[in-house]
């Protein structure tokens, strides 16, 4: 499955199917991330339930605590 | 009329209007790390009225890889953040106001620090006091601006109470551990680049042009070329207990409060005395100075070293226990010798 992750076009394996497991794969599911899919910001209650198709544009931002 | 400001005044979303405006605005940081140094520096290089700065830290060698107003002398002396900053900045700009504060940041400094504040800018390392910004933010309406930054990787979101989400919106929880300077390190031009969104936002406040504001939670990783900007206003929750219609601003109520704390890109724990007060170095130095270790002493602090750890005690009674992570080893060793 090809998705622009953060404007980059990437391939992710098809075992991917929800927004929960695309944190995972990115290995970003231990932290607070906000995510868009296809312009649309998604609640954390949701990352589980919504599904990634091909094509999906999609933005990660992550929260990092150091200053 | 030398015209130090004048590029600035030739920028026409700024002016002298602008620039008068600038002038009369006080604003509050929090943290003279890597962030803070970088934005103190713009706002009083900018000719802001005021700047208040509080930091609980003192300088180090491993700290002058980025922090841009510390020198090596500051580092061998172990001199506090916030009287270096002061003293840097003021041999930058003697037109501004500049009040410093050695001291750890929690509901009641806060509450006392954002008197006739307009704008806190975050340059913290760590959550539990960003919630507590977040919940004064609300509380008196001064806007703020959330800023971290970590390897290559930096984020940042301004947050106008009344009109955009606020960090509770936004995080629902507090993050726990994560990576950390500790960990993964930080390249100063992350530092740079965060710092140049936050200034940036900071200077559409001041000058009060708030339709230029970016209204994006913004993020980046210099080092793997990846940018991201999303607009997050959707998040915003109606019954958030620090933003929404019945606001309880769960972060300043006590049981909230942190009094250890693990501190970002250092192998030490913070122990705050549960009741303000100061301690006597002198005494301490004698007392320490019969036990198997190094005593060092400023007028601010005290270090002492053991062959594995280093207590470094503050006048007003925090110790920073070096050498640990773990808390109840620190607490151990505070006990140990501070009775």
């Amino acid at each position: 499955m090809e998705l622009t992750v953060n404007g980059n076009q990437i391939q992710v394996p098809n075992t991917v199917k929800t927004v929960a497991g695309l944190l995972q794969h990115f290995k970003l599911h231990h932290k607070v991330v906000i995510v868009e899919r296809n312009a649309e910001i998604l609640e954390q209650a949701k990352h589980t339930e919504t599904l990634i198709f091909d094509k999906d544009k999609i933005e990660l931002v992550h929260f990092v605590g150091g200053g | 009329m030398n015209g130090r400001y004048s590029r600035q005044e030739l920028f026409a979303p700024i002016g002298t209007e602008g620039q008068a405006k600038l002038r009369n605005k006080h604003v509050l940081i929090i943290g003279a790390g890597a962030l803070g140094t970088g934005s103190a520096e713009m706002l009083v290089r900018a000719g802001i009225g005021k700047i208040s700065i509080a930091d609980r830290d003192y300088v180090e060698w491993s700290n002058l890889q980025r922090q841009q107003l510390y020198t090596e002398e500051e580092a061998e002396q172990r001199t506090p953040k916030a009287i270096a900053a002061k003293k840097r900045l003021k041999a930058i700009n003697s037109e501004v106001e500049i009040s410093c504060h050695v001291m750890d940041v929690s509901v009641e400094e806060l509450e006392r620090l954002v008197e006739n504040v307009d704008l806190i800018l975050d340059a913290s390392d760590n959550f539990d006091i960003r919630m507590i910004i977040n919940d004064i933010s609300q509380k008196h309406r001064i806007p703020w601006i959330y800023s971290a930054c970590v390897g290559s990787y930096g984020i940042s979101y301004t947050i106008i109470p009344g009109e955009t989400p606020c960090l509770n919106c936004l995080l629902e929880n507090v993050p726990m551990g994560g990576v950390t300077c500790d960990t993964v390190g930080i390249i100063s031009p992350a530092v740079q680049m965060v710092i140049s969104f936050q200034m940036s936002e900071a200077l559409k406040i001041l000058v009060e042009d708030s339709l230029h504001l970016r209204n994006k939670l913004v993020s980046f990783d210099l080092w793997k070329n990846h940018h991201s900007s999303i607009n997050v206003d959707k998040i915003k929750k109606a019954d958030c207990p620090s933003c929404g219609t019945d606001r309880s601003y769960p972060y300043l109520s006590f049981s909230k409060q942190t009094k250890t704390a693990v501190l970002c890109g250092r192998d030490t724990v913070q122990i705050s005395p549960s009741q303000p007060m100061e301690r006597d170095l002198e005494s301490l130095d004698k007392a320490l100075s019969r036990q198997q270790g190094k005593v060092l002493r400023n007028p601010y602090l005290l270090s002492f070293s053991t062959a594995e750890h280093r207590l470094v005690i503050f006048k007003d009674g925090r110790v920073l226990i070096h050498g640990t992570k773990s808390i109840s080893e620190a607490k151990t060793l505070y006990h140990r010798y501070l009775g």
